[in-house]
């Protein structure tokens, strides 16, 4: 990275003038993942893009119908912001997952999603609170569901000069509640073996209207199984539809084998996982 | 190779440097400013031996660079103690053996005493927790936690 320079840019276009007109230039947000690639020489780029001068990547606004999520908002910012956690609590415990308080005080919620891990802890609760990441490039602007923006490991749909500026989440209705749960061998400063994202709407008598669920670390990206909330919706949490859950959960994965778990231990733990989060989550909803 | 001029408020000082893009915070302090208190670990945010706090916040220094600290204001272990007196953290590091190479030290006392204005009054588990990204290989952590918590105590007492 002899010739690497830096630019610091203040308005959106500006940065994707910078991105566009250099095919070796990378978005630098946090850089907690990107300045280790940078020292282990997994990624030359010659420009480094700084989006964290840029007012629309740096603001959380709450709004009547949407939630909206600077892409270089950190960690510890969103942990600190009582009224989002109030809404969308599963989604800021995910976030605050993400590595030591050192970290949390860098690293962004964009950054997270773009580095496009498998086990991004923050990427199952975002779409199981059905987050779109709205996109700028030199074809202008798009939305794109979160769960489509990656596309395997360490690689996104993001064409060249493109970056997101924030992410939008729907308001969670009246008897809402979600949850992020994950599991690491160790009780902190862990990488995500298996990640269960889940977000329920429930009506007055309990039964659930509407319903998302996410796994993560569990196949080449984070997953969206359709199969798990068609069981949610229209059930009451009972021990039938939590099984019938962890059945559908179990079915959507398609896990590594590492010296991190076997692919039948990632399995097996995605359906606890995902009955425990559907539990919480349904605790939360209903108040 | 392109340059930056940046100023930063450090330790209270406004400070002009040139650095590399390639130089991170870490290396600028160490190798720009010849601030070597700040210590460096692992390099890839993984050990905190490079904690600093900048703008309110402890951060990994080595996950930073130093081209982005344009208007910052960072703290250093050099800034810690008031002239000849040491901050309580620093003085029950000694007082409690809470340190054995010390290449840990810096990071740890700086990420102690951002902790502690947050939560004076913590439990043993909150400060466990949030020294978690700050790696010890020489006390096995148990003095180092004492230690913490008897200067939280200590700073308690001095806030009455």
């Amino acid at each position: 990275m002899s010739d690497l320079n830096y630019a610091a840019p203040e308005t959106v276009e500006a940065a994707v003038g910078l991105l566009a007109g250099d095919d070796t230039a990378r978005v630098f947000a946090g850089g907690t993942d990107l300045l280790v690639q940078l020292r282990e020489d997994l990624r030359e780029p010659g420009l480094l893009v700084d989006i964290k001068r840029i007012a629309e990547t740096r603001a959380v606004e709450i709004g009547a119908d949407a939630i909206s999520i600077g892409a270089a908002v950190t960690g510890a910012e969103l942990g600190e912001n009582a009224e989002l956690k109030a809404l969308v609590p599963g989604v800021v415990e995910a976030v605050n997952l993400i590595g030591s308080d050192q970290v949390q005080g860098r690293a962004t919620v964009g950054g997270n999603l773009c580095n496009a891990s498998p086990a991004a802890d923050s990427v199952p609760a975002l779409v199981a609170a059905g987050t779109k990441a709205c996109i700028v490039g030199p074809n202008g602007s798009r939305e794109v569901a979160v769960e489509d923006l990656m596309t395997g490991p360490g690689q996104t749909s993001l064409a060249a000069g493109e970056f997101v500026t924030h992410l939008v989440l729907p308001k969670p209705a009246a008897r809402s509640g979600d949850a992020y749960l994950r599991f690491i061998p160790r009780t902190e400063m862990d990488i995500a073996v298996v990640g269960a994202g889940v977000a329920v709407t429930l009506a007055d008598d309990g039964t659930c209207t509407a319903a998302r669920v996410a796994l993560g670390a569990v196949a080449p990206t984070v997953q969206l199984v359709q199969a798990a909330a068609d069981v949610l919706v229209g059930s009451k949490l009972d021990a039938a539809t939590l099984e019938k859950l962890a059945a559908a959960a179990e079915g959507a994965c398609s896990p590594i084998d590492d010296k991190r778990g076997t692919a039948e231990f990632r399995i097996q733990v995605a359906g606890v996982l995902a009955k425990r989060a559907a539990t919480i989550a349904w605790q939360r909803a209903e108040g | 190779m392109p340059k930056h001029n940046v100023t930063a408020t450090i330790n209270g000082d406004e400070t002009d440097f040139t650095c590399r893009t390639d130089q991170t915070l870490l290396d600028v302090l160490r190798d720009v400013l010849y601030l070597t208190g700040t210590k460096n670990g692992c390099g890839t945010g993984d050990c905190g031996a490079c904690t600093v706090i900048m703008n309110g916040r402890p951060v990994n220094s080595c996950l930073v660079l130093g081209a982005e600290v344009d208007g910052a204001e960072i703290e250093t272990i050099e800034g810690m103690a008031k002239g000849n007196e040491l901050h309580p953290l620093q003085q029950k590091f000694l007082d409690h053996a809470a340190l054995q190479c010390g290449v840990c030290t810096p990071g740890i006392l700086n990420m102690a005493k951002s902790f502690l204005e947050k939560n004076p009054d913590p439990t043993e588990t909150e400060v466990r927790f949030a020294l978690a990204g700050n790696l010890c290989r020489c006390t096995g952590y148990d003095k180092i936690i004492r230690a913490v918590m008897d200067a939280a105590a200590e700073m308690r007492e001095n806030a009455r």
